[in-house]
């Protein structure tokens, strides 16, 4: 199965591969989550939920089930 | 002189749209709201070189032209109609050095729709901070426009953007894409079937359904002679535009800018890790709290004594000054009072819309937001609905108004109905003098009864607020988008001028618009607490008299017992008489009764209808109490308050919608009377309810 950006563990990095599910809306799209854009999860609240993500440079919180959605390849820790 | 240019300030939340705004027009600006719906609407006038004028609109934030709420709605109707009066001779678009990239997508839609457009860059003051360059020039020929570099922190580069306002004809008008590249042969359709538009209108117009699904358009109508596609798909070539956009930012920002990491500092990283720490967080936002509702009740006791004093003094004064008659009493009872009713509330309110526009301008609500969301999700509730309730503890009515943000229209709605159960300060007045009555003075472990009573009112007004919630989350078969995506800005030391104004703002918004409704209600219980029908009315005095005539009474309490006869035999004492069976079950008498009635205007005319019934001249609470507790109850016999009909009473004030002016909020931002009546009644069912349970369980 592949990552999701739910499966993201915080200061970890990532790089988005896909946000083609019709339960991402279109707002977050906007904001630069895009597929080849690098993702970080700076924090997340009690329960893995909300998320608070650094994407490109954009800095906002999601809630997990909408992270599930976006398909993320890890960058492996230098 | 020639006309006024029309210009319109677009932008993302949190570029510092808004500072921009008031450093171009000062205390030149009035806030309104749009025709038939409640999003605030922001204009000013700004005085360009060569004495030409600017009429600027402050578009609400948004971060594309695809709304996915009412506020932002409102930035593409204005757009998109060419005949509102509104419509801009050009857009100038703030963005935020710092978030340059994605701030740019709005201004690429927005230049796509062919309207000249300015691009300001703003904060400009952090860009050695964050180790950021630009070249001007070369973004100025890349995005095809004219770039004005400021900050309004420090004031600077005002002047060159009021000088670029004013040469708005140079501005090109060219789009930066070609959005018909996303999909050829239906833009070739669509081309078709409405041959004199622009196509990019066209596509924004087709694809708000998919967004908002609100937008009644009488130029174009798509589903005419187009066949259209389906959402998914439609979705998916949005998605396809949104790529391309951003290719386009990308291309021209990879030689415009450059951002030296190694010179970055970051504060957010420091600040993050504790103020949206799992433990630490909820902590500091526990004391923040604390904080807030320690200032809105301590500090705001002593302007507001003043002014309540001087609106005694007033009335007195009037009372005095001006010959007796209908209009004098008129003006002493019933005017002066009602305005001193809506003034007393302004030092609450002012305090609480200070530390809100704090809490936001400083970035920190945000991370609240995201601290909350989780645990109010289970109520039905969103991590925005957290600043309502908060807020709900002074006054429901400025609280409702902040549910503005919450995407999602049911988790907005839900938040509305709920807030008014929060113990607003209007309830505080009815609360004290009653547990003072009925709750004896004891202690328990070392806290007095009467505290813990009042504690405990406070925790059944969150906890039923937060219950309702629960149950209208399963009952309300509302589809609506349960998306939540929150930016978390920089933190940011607060602009005074922006608080300041803030403040002001929505302090006047509520004094206008619920005072209007306050002053009529105090005006009428007046009248129909001076004025009844018939000989009992009309001739208390004679028939008072005649009655004690062989008791030989002081004037004075003879005065009272005139004023009290009065009073029942008035149109709102027969109303009193009129609902007491209604109300007797639940302990109470007729006297109640007409307290009652006048509290549906608001809560805290309460003590103030009492005074008046027991003939007690004066606002001492003493005194009102030692009446009240001399009161026999007409059926039982005994005194009328005791525990039983004490704690129905302060059951019935904690449920019961008793509040004209929460109403009037809810209808306005529902745009329905259906919530507003439902909430009174199903509020006031329940609150008769658990009275009624109360006292005949206690009796």
């Amino acid at each position: 199965m592949q990552d999701t950006l739910a499966h993201l563990k915080r200061g970890e990095r990532a790089i988005i591969t896909d946000v083609s599910s019709i339960h991402i809306p279109l707002k977050l799209l906007e904001m630069g989550c895009l597929p080849g854009n690098s993702v970080q999860l700076v924090q997340v609240a009690p329960f893995q939920d909300p998320m608070y993500l650094n994407i490109n440079g954009s800095h906002l919180a999601i809630r997990k089930e909408t992270a599930s959605h976006i398909l993320i390849e890890k960058i492996a820790h230098e | 002189m020639s006309k006024q240019i029309n210009v319109a300030l677009i932008g993302n939340p949190n570029t510092g749209k808004t500072s921009v705004f008031n450093a171009l027009t000062g205390l030149n600006q009035k806030v309104g709201n749009y025709p038939g719906i409640t999003v605030e609407k922001k204009q000013g006038i700004c005085k360009l070189p060569r004495g030409v004028k600017a009429h600027i609109i402050d578009l609400p934030g948004t971060y594309s032209l695809n709304a996915s709420s009412l506020d932002e709605n409102v930035v593409i109707e204005l757009l998109l109609n060419k005949n509102d009066k509104d419509f801009p001779d050009i857009a100038v678009v703030v963005t935020d050095v710092e978030n340059l990239k994605r701030n740019l997508l709005l201004f690429t839609q927005i230049k796509d729709l062919e309207i000249p457009t300015l691009l300001v860059i703003n904060m400009a003051d952090r860009m050695s901070y964050k180790g950021i360059s630009l070249d001007i020039d070369y973004l100025e020929e890349k995005l095809n426009t004219k770039i004005a570099l400021i900050s309004t922190r420090k004031n600077q580069g005002i002047d060159k953007l009021k000088q670029l306002i004013s040469n708005y004809k140079d501005v090109s008008i060219e789009p930066c894409i070609d959005t018909t590249q996303i999909d050829v042969n239906y833009f070739e359709n669509l081309k078709n079937a409405f041959p004199n538009q622009l196509l990019y209108k066209l596509w924004l117009v087709i694809t708000q359904d998919v967004n908002f699904g609100k937008t009644d358009r009488n130029e174009i109508d798509p589903v005419a002679n187009f066949k259209t596609k389906s959402k998914a798909d439609l979705k998916r070539l949005q998605q396809k535009e949104t790529i391309k956009r951003y290719q386009f930012i990308n291309a021209a920002l990879d030689q415009g800018q450059s951002i030296d990491l190694s010179q970055a500092k970051d504060l957010r990283i420091k600040l993050d890790r504790i103020l949206t720490h799992k433990v630490w967080g909820y902590v500091i936002f526990g004391i923040i709290l604390l904080t807030i509702f320690q200032a809105i009740y301590d500090w705001s006791s002593v302007p507001m004594d003043f002014i309540d004093g001087l609106f005694a003094s007033l009335s007195e004064w009037t009372k005095n000054q001006l010959p007796h008659g209908a209009f004098t009493s008129l003006l002493a009872e019933g005017i002066i009072p009602g305005l001193g009713g809506i003034i007393i509330f302004i030092p609450q309110i002012a305090f609480l819309f200070l530390f809100i526009a704090v809490l936001e301008e400083s970035g920190y609500m945000s991370r609240v937001v995201f601290l909350m969301d989780r645990i109010m999700r289970r109520f039905g509730l969103s991590g925005k609905s957290v600043v309502p309730l908060i807020s709900g503890t002074a006054c429901a009515i400025p609280a409702i108004m902040a549910t503005r943000n919450i995407e999602s229209w049911k988790e907005r709605l839900i938040t509305i109905l709920v807030t008014p159960f929060t113990t607003c300060s209007a309830r505080l007045p009815v609360y004290l003098i009653i547990i003072a009555l009925v709750i004896p003075e004891g202690r328990f472990i070392g806290l007095s009864y009467q505290a813990l009573t009042l504690m405990l009112l406070y925790l059944i007004g969150f906890g039923t607020a937060i219950i309702s919630a629960y149950i209208l989350n399963r009952i309300l078969k509302i589809r609506s988008k349960t998306f939540f995506v929150i930016e978390m800005p920089n933190y940011k030391l607060p602009l005074f001028k922006n608080v300041a104004l803030t403040v002001i703002e929505k302090t006047k918004a509520f004094i206008f618009g619920a005072g209007k409704i306050i002053l009529a209600i105090s005006i009428i219980l007046w009248f129909l607490a001076s004025y009844g029908p018939g000989e009992q009315f009309n001739n208390a005095e004679e028939i008072v008299k005649k009655e004690f005539a062989s008791e030989n009474l002081p004037t004075e309490i003879l005065q009272q017992k005139i004023a009290s006869h009065k009073l029942e035999h008035s149109f709102i004492g027969i109303a009193g008489h009129a609902i007491e069976p209604t109300i007797r079950p639940l302990g109470y008498d007729w006297k109640i009764g007409i307290a009652l009635i006048s509290s549906f205007a608001a809560r805290e005319v309460f003590v103030g209808t009492l005074a008046t019934i027991y003939s007690v001249g004066s606002d001492d609470e003493d005194t009102i109490k030692n009446r009240m507790a001399g009161e026999v109850n007409p059926v039982l016999g005994g005194p009328l308050f005791t525990i039983a009909s004490g704690i129905s009473l302060l059951l019935f004030y904690a449920f019961a919608m008793q509040c004209m002016s929460t109403l009037a909020i809810v209808k306005k931002e529902t745009n329905s009377w259906k919530w507003p009546i439902l909430q009174l009644v199903i509020m006031t069912a329940f609150a008769y309810i658990v009275a009624l349970i109360a006292f005949q369980f206690l009796k």
